[in-house]
């Protein structure tokens, strides 16, 4: 639209509302189109959380409790930036998981998997000046859903970011690479063939720490204004 | 130049990673004129959802954002106010805020907007962020409000909350139908 202060062209990578192969959307995709409107200050404001959200125990999810968690522990770590290339800094990133044997800590998940007394499966980290954030944690297992015959989740880390505006909040999943559930996966094949690799992690041996644990590399991009705006 | 990352379902487990202790107390008991905001939020069949998530984000009742890219100094913050809540849905798909009614905004070309709350909707089985907005009944400026008239005006009472009367504070219910029926108005920005 004229005027706009962030690009749309961003919102043609999102999965469609609607995507038959992941059934819950049949009975809670919209129906009709979104309404295209302008972005006013109320789009381009947004709540803004930073440290007083996050102590440094969020960032290790393997410290947590008295005891360490079963599993593969990893480190993942990657840049929060926006669309123009700029880091993200002092924002939240809520990150939740399944334990090493795909259960969640929580009432509805019943998949017949051991809980860990060690393991909570909630992290939050707060980005440095560069965007910079990481956590330690162990790999969550693939779990089964009941969407079709056999569904299985692949390995994945559920993420929530603010961003610079209500406009760039985002919700999303991190995948690990090399996982044969990808190629089986709706949730996954919901984003466009073009963008489904920006969800899949890199393999780094520079985060790998040494007798310690693997590493993985993921940035992550927000929307974001397509020139720092000067006042509105 | 960076490609923005796509968006995925917060699934049936988001409580385990996004619920804060009081998040829906977006006005806490200093803050005078505080009401409440509640609604649920239902399927294509009208039957609640009780694994999806309601964000807000508002002005305060000068009509001032609590961010940066809100310049106009002559409109005072609130102390203790920073505009933004978050409600996971009950059993019955219900969800409530506390908070204030927010003041006109500015819009495009500098026209007034109505009060009004920005809605973020999370849950299973939605892919994406549904984006919406709440809007407050018998208000003389949403006749002219630059986004309200975006909408079919048959459509246009899905965005409009009623006042609901008792309660220990004013209340204003907006349901959210994601689909099906008076299917909520979603936007696109
Ligand atoms: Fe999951």
């Amino acid at each position: 639209m004229r005027g706009d202060i962030y690009p749309r062209g961003a919102l043609g990578d999102d999965p469609p509302i609607l995507h038959p192969g992941y059934k819950s959307t049949l009975e809670r995709a919209p129906s009709r189109p979104p309404v295209p409107i302008p972005q006013t200050l109320s789009e381009l404001t947004g709540p803004i959380f930073g440290h007083d959200r996050c102590r440094p125990e969020d960032t290790d999810l393997t410290r947590q409790h008295a005891g360490a968690p079963q599993g593969e522990r990893i480190i993942v770590a990657g840049k929060l930036l926006d669309e123009a290339g700029r880091p993200v800094a002092g924002q939240l990133v809520e990150m939740w998981q399944c334990n090493a044997a795909g259960r969640y800590r929580h009432p509805v998940d019943q998949h017949d998997a051991p809980l860990d007394p060690n393991f909570t499966g909630v992290g939050r980290a707060v980005t440095d000046a560069e965007g910079n954030w990481r956590f330690t944690t162990v790999k969550p297992g693939a779990y089964p859903w009941r969407n079709h015959p056999n569904a299985w989740r692949p390995a994945h880390l559920h993420f929530s970011l603010f961003g610079p505006s209500f406009m760039s909040r985002l919700v999303t999943q991190m995948f690990f690479p090399g996982d044969p559930l990808l190629a089986l996966d709706p949730i996954f094949h919901g984003v466009p063939e073009h963008a489904r690799d920006r969800l899949v992690a890199a393999f780094d041996l520079d985060v790998t720490q040494p007798e310690w644990a693997l590493g993985y590399r993921w940035d992550i991009v927000l929307r974001g204004a397509k020139e720092t705006p000067k006042g509105i | 130049m960076a490609n923005v990352t796509p968006s995925q379902t917060v699934g049936p487990y988001l409580h385990i990673g996004l619920e804060w202790k009081d998040a829906h107390i977006v006005a806490g008991d200093s803050i005078p004129g505080r009401i409440r905001i509640e609604g649920q939020v239902a399927d294509f069949k009208g039957q609640a959802t009780p694994d999806c998530m309601v964000e807000i984000w508002q002005a305060n009742a000068a009509g001032r954002y609590d961010h940066p890219a809100d310049r106009r100094d002559d409109k005072k913050l609130t102390p203790g106010f920073k505009g933004f809540g978050r409600c996971s849905t009950d059993a019955q798909g219900m969800f409530r805020f506390v908070t204030v009614k927010p003041g006109a905004v500015p819009g495009p070309g500098n026209a007034l907007q109505a009060p009004h709350i920005a809605l973020g909707i999370f849950g299973r089985g939605l892919l994406k962020r549904l984006y919406s907005r709440l809007y407050f009944p018998d208000e003389p400026l949403n006749d002219a409000d630059p986004v309200l008239n975006l909408v079919d005006p048959a459509r246009r009472g899905t965005l409009i909350a009623r006042k609901v009367a008792g309660g220990d504070l004013p209340t204003y219910r907006l349901d959210i139908r994601l689909q099906g029926g008076a299917e909520t108005v979603f936007f696109e920005a």
